[in-house]
Parts: structure tokens; C-alpha cells; sequence
């Protein structure tokens, strides 16, 4: 076979001379660049154990750092009030706050990148509408899963439609041809159907159970109690781990999904245990507080801003800055009225909203 | 027989035939190949049902492998295509969007361990963008992206490499260095390298073996300059042109106008 001249005659490009040691500089600065992100990582964590703790000392009946330490170890020696405060109210709110903000997370850092769409979230899919439907025939009708205790009837009735709205996501996603443009406007259109029918119980709902639907609708961390803290928390224990295996395959479909498809990476599988994950974190949170908005959405945009796209860190990096989030929230939500604890999802907004916009604008400026 | 080839492959989309009953290859180990023919003729769709993505009917053999049972893994490793989209504008660092490529299917082959961040590198300065190893993705323009992905295809050191329009946002300097790049890396590994072309004069000057596909069907393949034809180029592109020796003694297309 004929090779032509001009290609031959061609000099050789072969390394440059002073690649080795450019890789020396390169090397240096990527490990930097990982230490740097580790300790960001560690940063968040430190800021969440702070925000933990002043939640603990602001507030009415606030303890200084010292009481809580002696509180938490040593609850027989102290007075009784107080024990039943730190325990049976403040700390299960306070760590409720970190777990739910971790779960939104997470969730929503997942769902931006097997969908690529930055306006994914469990709030903006119909996660949380499908949750608040769930909850407002709980409340409304009295309609209840066999066998669920009392305490759970509301939870559990939000939880099979929180989950049942995301595996409909899944399926849409599943279908030949579907895009993930296809699976973004479906979870849009289970917004608004969802939000109509809870409109629709609200309508014909007495007015004591409507006040409790539009309370519960605001989303509340006073719900909080040990068990559903515990299922929340062994949930972001299982979970977790396994979405941190995926980084490598979630950080390579951020680069296009025919591109991952093409390095190897089976595209329909990562989005479907993607969505599995998100499906039991997001329906988990939102029945157990109500609807939270803008966490889901805002904390991968923050972490993506700390941390980049490399996955390793970036879905570490949303959980935490999820938590911080949700844990600041739970501050101001007990602190910005005297003696008014507002409702958590009102304040996710409101603190959410200006951040999100800032996000966004400095991001047009730079691009 | 060495190198790839695919025999009776038929693609269907819905209830059009894309490709049909094709047979075709073997595209020669250590030779750069080329895919030719007008849009919708079926190129990116034979590439991609050659490395295994998409569904599609017939066998796909490398050297005396038969990949087509493979699972897609093991398949990319071996037979890699190379998308015409350019990567997505991700805030990403070129370095880590090459480790990333190299860990997509979680196993990293044993002759690309060792150091990682060399290998990238090296790979990185092959196609003469060492410099942006620490640049983000999201601040190259679209060559530059490209040429991140044509370092991304080549470091998972595949023994097939399918690349479809890999010079579409070069500008000239940069076609014609790729293509040197890609004729001496595609000889010195023996790899198979086929590339879907519009460009005819490239194709008749520096590539191995042609193929020239219209509606699903071959209308010729074999060395570039019994496959580029005055007869073959209007069957397949209804144009009048022409196949002349330049001044140095080279192929040169042109074209007169439509037939």
C-alpha cells in the first residue's frame, strides 16, 4: 500500500524535551489540587459540626457548648428538662437538618448528571409534589398503607408516592428514543399534575386538616424523631458508598452520554441505579420533613463551583454543602422571629433563592 | 484475515434500514482507513455498529476475534469510536477528563498503568496539548475539545480505532498535523484506524483503504485512488469532477459542478 510523501518527510512528534519535567509541575499542582479539594471537604465537614453546635447555644432555651457536651455524655447528671430538651427535641432536629440536607444532596448532584440537566432536583422532578400528595391524602381522606402505625401514616403514604413518582421517571428514562430532555418535561408535568390534585384535596379538605396539609406542605424539621432519623441516616449509610463507586462512570457521562457510551460506560444501567439511589434518598427526606425546595438544586451548584465535576469530590462535596445548607436553614428557621419556629422549606428558599442567583450571574459573567 | 471487518450487518432505526446486509473490510492494521459518502448515507451509523454500540444484526471480527458476543466493556477497550460531538462543556480539567476516560469501565489494562498522570500527559504533548492538561474543559474552544478527545480515544491504547468526522473543528494546520499524528501512532501500534471523511482530497492523499457508502450500501472500497473516481464520485455524490496529477506529482479531486 502507497504512503504518501509529505507525510513521511513529516518531522517525528514525539515528546518534547522538557516534558518530564512538565509532568514533574503538572503532577505537583493535581496533587495539590486533591489535597486542596480533601481539605474543602473537610472544611464543610467542620462548618457542619460548627452550625450543629450553634444551633444547640442560639435560641430561648440555648445551651453553651459545655452544658450540651455534659448533656450528651452524661444525661443522668443533669436536670431532667434539659435532658429531654437536647435529646428528645433539639438533637434529633439538629441532626435531622444534616441528614435531610445530605439526602437533597446528593439526590440532586445524581439526578443533574444522569439527566444533564442543571435544573434537576428531587423539588423540581415531582419528587416533593408527588410526596405532598401522597401526605394530603393522609391527612384529607384518611386514606392509609395497611399495617403503618399512627405515627407513620402520613410519612408512609408520602413515601410510596415520592417513590413511585421517581421509578415513573425511571421508566420514561428506560423507554427506546427517550432523551433526557423527554425525562426532565415528564418530571415537570408530574409537577404540575401533582400540585392540581393535592389543589383539588385542598379544595374539598374541612378546614382543620387543611391548616395540617399546608403546614406540612411548608416542610418542618419539627417532625423529627429518632426512628425516622435512624431509617433516614442508615439510608444515606447504604446509599452513599454505592454512589461513590459510580464516580469514575458519572463523571465520564458528564463529558456526553455518547462519549461514555463509547468509553465503555453502560449508559441506561448508570442512570438507572442513579435514579434507584436518588428515588430512596429524596422520597425518604420529603416524608419525613415535608417539602424542601432548592437544596436539592442549589448544593450541586455550590459544590460544582468548589469543587468541579470530578465526582470523587463533587458528590462528597454536594452532600455537605447539602448539610450546611440545611443545618444554617434549621438555624435561622428557630431564630429570625422570637419564639416562632418557621416552617424549614420557607427558609430553604428564601436563603436559597439569592444564592442560587448568584451562582447563576457569575456564571454568565465569566462565560 | 487481519484487521476489522463486519460481514452481512444490517442496522434498522424503527422501521428504516440504515444499513444493509453490508460486508466490509478487512480495514488494514497499521493503515489509516476512511469512510466516504454524502450525509445519511450510513457512515457513523457502520462505525458505531462496529464498536458495538446500538443495535444491529451480523458479525464484527478483529484479526481472527469474533468481538460481537463481547460485552461492552471489553468491546470499547478493544475497538473504541470516537463520537462526532465534541465533549460537553464540563467544568472539568483536561487531566481529569483523561484519567476519567482511562477509568470508565472501572479496569484500568495493565500496559496503561504505572504512572497515570504520565501517560496521560505523553498523550496529552502526542497531539500537542500538554499546556492545557490543568485548563478546564469549559474554557477550550471547540478544537481544542476535540483534540482532548482524540487524546482521550488514544490513551486507552485500543486495537480498533473509529473515529467519526475527527477533523470537523480543526482548522487546516490542525487536520493535517491529526492526520500525521493519526499515521504515525495507527503504524507504530498497528492498530486499525478508520475515520469517517468529507474531505476527498485528504482521503486520496493520506489515508490506506477507502470505503464509499450511499443508502446503506457500498458502492466501492479498496485503495483510495481506484475507490476516488470520476465515475464513483457522481454515482455517489451526483457531481461532475475530476482526478488530476498536481505539480508534485499528487491526486488532486475537483470538482466542476452538479450532474
Amino acid at each position: 500500500m502507497r504512503v504518501p510523501e509529505e507525510s513521511i518527510a513529516a518531522p517525528p512528534v514525539s515528546p518534547s524535551a522538557g516534558l518530564s519535567a512538565y509532568a514533574r509541575e503538572v503532577r505537583g499542582r493535581y496533587h495539590g489540587l486533591l489535597r486542596r479539594r480533601m481539605g474543602l471537604l473537610g472544611l464543610l465537614l467542620g462548618l457542619i459540626v460548627a452550625s450543629v453546635v450553634l444551633d444547640f447555644s442560639l435560641g430561648p432555651s440555648g445551651l453553651s457548648p459545655s452544658v450540651l457536651i455534659r448533656t450528651l455524655l452524661h444525661p443522668h447528671h443533669v436536670p431532667a428538662g434539659q435532658g429531654v430538651i437536647v435529646w428528645q427535641i433539639r438533637l434529633p432536629y439538629a441532626l435531622m437538618a444534616v441528614c435531610v440536607g445530605a439526602s437533597l444532596g446528593l439526590a440532586g448532584a445524581e439526578m443533574q448528571t444522569v439527566l444533564a440537566n442543571p435544573l434537576a432536583s428531587p423539588f423540581t422532578l415531582g419528587v416533593s409534589a408527588a410526596a405532598a400528595f401522597g401526605a394530603s391524602l393522609a391527612i384529607i381522606l384518611g386514606w392509609r398503607l395497611p399495617g403503618v402505625p399512627d405515627a407513620w401514616v402520613v410519612s408512609g403514604d408520602a413515601f410510596v408516592f415520592a417513590i413511585g413518582s421517581v421509578l415513573l421517571l425511571d421508566m420514561v428514562s428506560r423507554r427506546r428514543n427517550a432523551g433526557t430532555g423527554t425525562v426532565v418535561l415528564f418530571g415537570i408535568a408530574l409537577v404540575f399534575a401533582f400540585h392540581a390534585l393535592v389543589s383539588l384535596l385542598q379544595f374539598v379538605a374541612n378546614e382543620d386538616a387543611l391548616q395540617d396539609l399546608v403546614f406540612w406542605t411548608m416542610g418542618s424539621l419539627t417532625r423529627a424523631t429518632w426512628p425516622k432519623l435512624g431509617l433516614l441516616a442508615a439510608a444515606c449509610v447504604v446509599v452513599a458508598p454505592l454512589s461513590f463507586a459510580a464516580s469514575w462512570k458519572l463523571t465520564v457521562l458528564r463529558m456526553g452520554e455518547e462519549r461514555a457510551a463509547s468509553l465503555g460506560v453502560d449508559v441506561a444501567r448508570v442512570r438507572r441505579g442513579a435514579l434507584l439511589r436518588v428515588s430512596i434518598l429524596s422520597a425518604l427526606a420529603v416524608s419525613f420533613v415535608g417539602t424542601i425546595g432548592f437544596v436539592g438544586l442549589v448544593a450541586p451548584h455550590i459544590a460544582r463551583r468548589l469543587l468541579g465535576e470530578d465526582h470523587r469530590f463533587y458528590l462528597p462535596g454536594s452532600m455537605l454543602v447539602g448539610a450546611l445548607v440545611m443545618s444554617l436553614s434549621s438555624i435561622a428557621a428557630r431564630n429570625l422571629l422570637p419564639g416562632v419556629v418557621i416552617p424549614t422549606g420557607i427558609v430553604t428558599a428564601l436563603v436559597g433563592i439569592p444564592f442560587f442567583l448568584g451562582i447563576v450571574l457569575r456564571r454568565r459573567s465569566m462565560g | 484475515m487481519d484487521g476489522l471487518y463486519c460481514e452481512h450487518m444490517t442496522v434498522r432505526y424503527g422501521r428504516r434500514t440504515v444499513l444493509d446486509d453490508i460486508s466490509v473490510g478487512p480495514f488494514p492494521p497499521g493503515r489509516v482507513s476512511a469512510l466516504l459518502g454524502p450525509n445519511g448515507s450510513g457512515k457513523s451509523t457502520l462505525l458505531r455498529a462496529l464498536a458495538g454500540l446500538g443495535e444491529a444484526t451480523g458479525r464484527v471480527m478483529l484479526g481472527a476475534d469474533d468481538l460481537t458476543g463481547l460485552t461492552l466493556a471489553r468491546r470499547t477497550r478493544r475497538c473504541l469510536y470516537l463520537p462526532q460531538a465534541l465533549p460537553a462543556m464540563v467544568h472539568l480539567q483536561v487531566l481529569e477528563s483523561m484519567l476519567a476516560a482511562q477509568h470508565a469501565t472501572g479496569v484500568v489494562p495493565s500496559d496503561v498503568q504505572g504512572d497515570e498522570i504520565d501517560a496521560a500527559l505523553h498523550m496529552l504533548d502526542v497531539f500537542g496539548i500538554a499546556d492545557l492538561s490543568m485548563r478546564y474543559m469549559d474554557e477550550l474552544s471547540g478544537g481544542q475539545r476535540q483534540l482532548v478527545g482524540l487524546a482521550q480515544a488514544l490513551g486507552r491504547h485500543p486495537d480498533a480505532l473509529l473515529l467519526d468526522e475527527p477533523l470537523s473543528a480543526l482548522d487546516l494546520h490542525h487536520q493535517f498535523a491529526v492526520m500525521d499524528i493519526l499515521r504515525r501512532e495507527t503504524a507504530a501500534r498497528q492498530i486499525v484506524t478508520v475515520m469517517v471523511l468529507h474531505d476527498l482530497n485528504i482521503a486520496v492523499r493520506m489515508t490506506d483503504y477507502d470505503v464509499i457508502l450511499r443508502e446503506g450500501r457500498i458502492i466501492a472500497a479498496g485503495a483510495p485512488q481506484a475507490v476516488i473516481t470520476p465515475a464513483t464520485l457522481g454515482q455517489t455524490y451526483d457531481i461532475v469532477a475530476r482526478v488530476e496529477k498536481c505539480s508534485r506529482g499528487l491526486p488532486h479531486v475537483m470538482v466542476d459542478g452538479l450532474r
